[in-house]
């Protein structure tokens, strides 16, 4: 019993992580149709650059922020200018093949100016137990459950509560009907980019201390984050949410009872499942092909 | 236009003449990136180090020594094709590559050309197939694991032992040894867990440590999916002992797993941390060059190249027909060649033996807790 719910707490941290990075994906779609297969590059990048900072002098809070603005800058703005902007008049499929060419270039950039071996990499949270219900769990869990949560709790409420929010909502809806009513829907597309870009910093500065900085780390992740976001709903974030959760303490649960071998393929399997009996994920609504 | 051609054909006639075909030729192939690029980078960089060493005190027998090194990615599939491409070019002797699955694919094209290859893997089989030219620069498990195993019986008193090890040859190979030596000493393993290379969430393999509640744990993983199951230990608070072999509690490991390396054991062919005199000094060296400490598989790149050079010597001429079989049975002593660091003798399979050590880390450093002597 004991080891179930360390089980949990652990698969509910990773899968928070998780969920970060599957809203990252569901936002790219639903308001630009673009599926970011280089996402999971996208979290390990921004360690690199946090690393860099830290490198370079700056202590960790300062290399924090800095590695984040560079992030938005160059995964979000130089991601939507450079990349979806010239592809997307070609469809959902050159997109998506060239975010793939894109995160090879990432890996290899990485492995070529930074190192092909792993790097130690600090922790915002600290190290140590607290006791849950007569249970220790590790701060760091916690931690990482805590911020992902506080994150996911500020982005919908950002979405639901505010203008702002509500815009993008309509941009990424019917964008025709939101540019008749005057919302900036270039503008609100790039809002969404820079939002990915945060998320994807933020779950780079949390799993980074556990999984360690690696230019091939962002291959677990970007799959995983993958699978939790059909799994949810690709075209809902709460979806992506549940969906990044799920899939977190799928994995650990499956690792401990079924095999470490399997682990990998249990999600896998659990979303042919979903798919089979309900194509729209879990929290999706239903979409019809417009062609 | 004549002119040019004349100047190329004599530029090609020095060059194949002068001094470059004086040289010595190795070929390494290593591990520079993927997983082992760890394991790799410090394979080269031993190497590399002790050819500019040799070279500057005139080389072997008047000649230098040249190497090409190729990148295997830490992928069995590359390192087969780059030894191949190297065995075509004909070297004296084939450094390489470090991990043993690996050297598995890539001995029986060495021994098929008849070059030696001296290697860095520690898979208990590697040197049981009958390879006349296949050579360690470490440990075989069938050395090690039976060290470990009576440690943990005999020093950490571990009645129960969770055995944690990485899904490959070489995990495999240590798993099966220290699994048979620990029930034939009395330690229950209650636990038998393996992992995946490249493995980045051990938080489920610790919790089945966990639940089993071992007296002591014995790791055997490569060195970065040592330093995260290192972290995932101590984030989830497991307090019973650790015990493992170098690549625990290598110094890439403690730096990755920082505070959650401390107190890990693990025995040891090689350290740079041993308290002999002519280590410390390849360290001194060899940090000065690279500014990194390096781990056992620096030392291994270093000893492989002082091996070819001590072999040489011994023959009195660079054959590379007759190198296999004057290595075998030799003992090369520290005092006669420096280099080699500790005394060593080859046995008939290419296996080694030497003294060891028992290291603990401490406030992020190995120390030294005991020196176990050479077996004969």
């Amino acid at each position: 019993m004991s080891n179930l719910f360390d089980l949990l707490v652990a698969g509910l941290a990773t899968g928070a992580i998780y969920a970060l990075v599957a809203v990252g994906f569901t936002l790219l779609w639903q308001t630009s149709q673009t599926i970011n297969f280089a996402q999971g590059e996208f979290v390990m990048l921004p360690a690199f650059l946090m690393l860099a900072a830290m490198h370079a002098g700056a202590p960790f809070w300062l290399a924090i922020i800095l590695g984040i603005l560079l992030s938005m800058i160059l995964l979000g703005l130089a991601f939507k200018i450079l990349l979806v902007d010239p592809m997307m008049r070609h469809g959902v499929l050159p997109l998506a093949i060239a975010t793939m060419a894109l995160a090879i270039g990432i890996k290899e950039a990485v492995k070529q100016f930074f190192s092909a071996e792993a790097s130690p990499f600090p922790s915002v949270v600290p190290t140590g137990d607290i006791s849950i219900l007569g249970h220790a769990v590790s701060l760091q869990s916690i931690g990482v459950l805590l911020v992902a949560i506080l994150a996911v709790f500020g982005l919908t409420t950002l979405l639901n509560r505010t203008s702002l929010g509500h815009q993008m909502q309509a941009a990424a809806q019917n964008p025709t009907v939101a540019r008749i009513i005057g919302v900036p829907v270039e503008r609100m597309i790039l809002l969404t980019f820079l939002i990915n870009a945060f998320l994807v910093a933020l779950a780079s500065l949390l799993i980074t201390p556990i999984y360690l900085a690696k230019f091939s780390s962002g291959e677990v992740l970007g799959q995983a984050a993958f699978i939790a976001a059909i799994v949810g709903g690709f075209n809902q974030v709460r979806g992506a949410i549940a969906g990044g959760l799920l899939i977190g303490v799928l994995d650990n649960l499956a690792a401990a009872y079924v095999s470490t071998q399997y682990r990998a393929a249990v999600p896998m399997i659990f979303l042919i499942v979903v798919i089979l009996f309900r194509p729209q994920g879990l929290l999706g609504r239903a979409e019809e092909r417009t062609v | 236009m004549k002119s040019t051609l004349l100047v190329g054909a004599l530029l090609t006639a020095i060059t194949t003449t002068g001094a470059f075909a004086q040289a010595i030729k190795l070929a390494d192939v290593a591990e520079l990136s993927g997983g082992g690029a760890t394991v790799g980078t410090n394979w080269k960089n031993g190497i590399d180090l002790a050819i500019e060493e040799i070279n500057a005190k005139g080389g072997v027998l008047g000649r230098k020594l040249e190497v090409t090194h190729a990148d295997s990615q830490s992928n069995p599939g590359v390192a087969r094709a780059q030894v191949q491409k190297a065995l075509d070019a004909e070297p004296y002797v084939l450094l390489g590559p470090g991990y043993s699955g690996s050297v598995k694919v890539t001995a029986p094209l060495a021994a098929e050309a008849g070059i030696a290859q001296i290697m860095g893997g520690e898979a208990a089989e590697l040197t049981q197939a009958g390879n006349k030219f296949l050579f360690r620069t470490s440990f075989g498990q069938q050395s090690s694991m039976p060290k470990v195993a009576k440690y943990i019986h005999d020093d950490m008193k571990a009645k129960s032992v969770a055995v944690v090890w990485v899904n490959n040859d070489f995990g495999r190979g240590g798993r099966d040894v220290v699994v048979k030596e620990l029930e034939r000493l009395g330690s229950k393993v209650v636990a038998d867990l393996s992992t995946e290379a490249g493995q980045a969430d051990f938080a489920a393999d610790v919790g089945k440590i966990k639940a089993a509640n071992p007296d002591a744990v014995f790791i055997y993983l490569n060195e970065e999916e040592s330093a995260r199951i290192l972290k995932e230990l101590k984030r989830q608070g497991v307090t019973a002992p650790l015990m493992g072999e170098t690549t625990l509690i290598g110094q890439k490991v403690i730096e990755l797993a920082g505070d959650a390396a401390n107190g890990a054991r693990g025995h040891v062919g090689l350290t740079t941390d041993a308290p002999v005199e002519l280590i410390k000094g390849f360290r001194d060296r060899f940090s000065k060059k690279y500014n990194y400490v390096p781990d056992h598989n620096g030392l291994k790149g270093y000893l492989a190249v002082y091996m070819v050079k001590a072999t040489t010597e011994k023959m009195g001429k660079v054959d590379s027909r007759a190198f296999a079989d004057t290595l075998h049975g030799l003992t090369i002593k520290a005092t006669e060649e420096p280099g080699i660091l500790m005394d060593v003798t080859f046995d008939a399979n290419g296996d080694i033996d030497r003294q060891s050590f028992l290291v603990e880390v401490v406030e992020g450093k190995q120390v030294v807790k005991q020196v176990l002597p050479k077996l004969k």
